[in-house]
């Protein structure tokens, strides 16, 4: 298309520091996290220890980061699935006409632009009007979908704009159910979207911080802890925290890449097993 | 058959709608309604006040504040469409292969899953007083003392913030480019027109919807922020987040729920004035 000229070595240059300037920082404190036990925040390092990593666990140093973790994995993981569900029935709505959908549709919307303090805000508020408590599980949760349904939402729409329905009505000529023809066909072929969507949710929820400030109620989520621990601990330790989460996050994304590799190996090997259970 | 797919239609969206009538009509409705209460030290009152309006919108700290927090708004935005529409550019137009475009796409993309607050935290050995940046600069003897404005500090809060959210231009942007009919290009060359009249009178155009959406986004998020604010400024410099949240603090309910109802406000009508230029439906 363009000849390599100047030109493109010049914006190579430029996504080259880019990315530099995405990842340097992260890598920096990942090196960090291993400081010796006389070291610092900055460089140099002092030695090589897993010290850090060491006093994370322990209770006393830093607050509940075992809880803290434990509780932000089990809300995420609870997002996750109700965000797969729920999304992926709404795009299965959406693609009739009823209606409201412009009005429900424009609510997704106006839940992403909301800033999310206000979000978190009014959770807040309403629970206290009420006299209800908040609690990670019940407001929290709340809160965490307002942020991940409306993107499951929108990626349901752009998934199920590229749908080829001709698989569907097949099925259908075929004699097959609606919910045989979602369960056999829409499903399997949908797969790796769900999977995006899913982990999608799971990151989303386990990173959230603004959403969550005043609806977790007494027991603090993850980043809350992280956060609380930036005021008051200026050890390595921060880094250690650091690294552990980040670790967490790649996990998660190569499981998203790898499980949508292997679905699109099998069906290149097989073809689409749509249909075969019917 | 019509009738039962309606109904159907309605089972499917219940969980969704159920959700966001719950957890975001109903909470801001109850900010609207409590931003007219009457409180006390230890209390909120019923009532139906202007007074909470009337002490935000006639302290000059509030205007302050929400100037700045525009300041942060404007700058982010622009630095983050230049940097983000030129790294979608290059991706789209110069990247030859698709898989190395994905690749590269995701190698773009892969930081957003990770947490904000650490990918903050994690300036601090670049910029602190004894950071890399200040002892590669007194090495080099280009200067003679750490420059103490590298950390908490305006130049921080923006760094941060093009560091986090430049992702959000580059997605929608990069989106808006790959389905630019590549024959409209070719056209354009053969009509004479050079790269740079290609880019602004072609290219640019057809990126619009891309960069309203990347704009709503980054708008949105920098307007309503208040952890980077606070951590990256080291609590020097407010924002209209941190106001509420101090107000929060203080017990001041009322008080802290007119100031949303006024970003609120503000928000809208910035979205309002995007959206005119993108029907986001049509974009995915």
């Amino acid at each position: 298309m363009h000849r390599r000229g100047p030109a493109f070595w010049l914006l190579t240059g430029f996504f080259a520091l880019f990315v530099l300037f995405l990842y340097g920082p992260t890598i920096t404190i990942m090196i960090l996290s291993f400081q010796g036990p006389s070291g610092g925040l900055t460089f140099p390092m002092r030695g090589v220890s897993l010290r850090w990593f060491a006093n994370l666990f322990e209770k006393q140093m830093v607050g509940d980061f075992a809880g803290s973790f434990q509780r932000s994995i089990v809300l995420g993981l609870v997002t996750m699935v109700v965000t797969v569900l729920a999304s992926f029935s709404a795009g299965l709505a959406f693609r009739h006409r009823f209606r409201g959908a412009s009005g429900i549709f424009y609510l997704a919307i106006a839940s992403l632009i909301v800033p999310s303090i206000l979000t978190s805000l009014g959770i807040g508020l309403l629970f206290r009007v009420l006299g209800v408590d908040t609690a990670w599980y019940s407001s929290g949760f709340g809160a965490h979908l307002t942020w991940t349904l409306p993107f499951g939402l929108l990626i349901m729409f752009a998934v199920f704009n590229r749908f080829d329905r001709r698989y569907e009505e097949a099925a259908r000529d075929l004699g097959a159910t609606s919910w045989q023809t979602v369960k056999h066909v829409i499903v399997p072929i949908l797969l790796p979207s769900l999977i995006g969507v899913g982990l999608f949710g799971f990151t989303l929820s386990y990173d959230e911080f603004a959403r969550s400030l005043y609806t977790s109620g007494t027991f603090n989520t993850l980043p809350l802890e992280i956060y609380g621990m930036t005021t008051n601990v200026t050890t390595p330790v921060l880094y250690a925290l650091g690294t552990v989460t980040t670790g967490l996050s790649f996990l998660v994304i190569a499981l998203a890449l790898v499980s949508t590799i292997i679905v699109r190996r099998r069906r290149e090997r097989h073809g689409s097993d749509a249909g075969k259970a019917a | 058959m019509r009738r039962a797919n309606a109904w159907v239609a309605y089972l499917q969206v219940a969980p969704l709608s159920l959700v966001l009538l719950l957890f975001l009509v109903v909470p801001i409705a109850t900010i609207v309604v409590v931003s007219f209460f009457d409180y006390t030290t230890t209390s909120i009152i019923p009532a139906f006040l202007l007074q909470n309006y009337e002490e935000l919108l006639l302290s000059p700290v509030t205007w302050q504040t929400y100037l700045q927090t525009l300041e942060f708004t404007v700058i982010t935005w622009a630095l983050t469409l230049l940097i983000g529409f030129t790294i979608a550019y290059y991706l789209a137009f110069y990247v030859r292969s698709a898989t190395w475009q994905t690749v590269l796409f995701l190698v773009c993309t892969i930081p957003f899953w990770t947490s904000n607050i650490i990918r903050m935290i994690s300036w601090i050995p670049f910029l602190g007083r004894n950071g890399l940046m200040n002892t590669a600069l007194l090495d080099m003897g280009l200067i003679h003392q750490p420059l103490e404005f590298l950390l908490f500090s305006d130049f921080a809060v923006v760094l941060a913030y093009v560091h986090l959210y430049t992702l959000f231009m580059v997605v929608p942007i990069f989106n808006s480019m790959m389905r630019i009919d590549r024959s409209l290009l070719e056209a354009a060359r053969d009509a004479g027109a050079s790269g740079w009249q290609t880019l602004w009178n072609v290219v640019l155009p057809l990126c619009k919807p891309g960069i309203a959406i990347g704009s709503i986004f980054v708008v949105t998020i920098v307007m309503g922020d208040f952890v980077t604010v606070r951590l990256m400024s080291g609590g020097q410099t407010a924002s209209v987040g941190l106001m509420m949240m101090n107000a929060m603090s203080l017990l001041q309910y009322p008080a802290a729920a007119a100031n949303a109802v006024v970003l609120l406000l503000l928000v809208l009508l910035t979205v309002g004035v995007m959206m005119r230029l993108v029907d986001i439906r049509k974009e995915l």
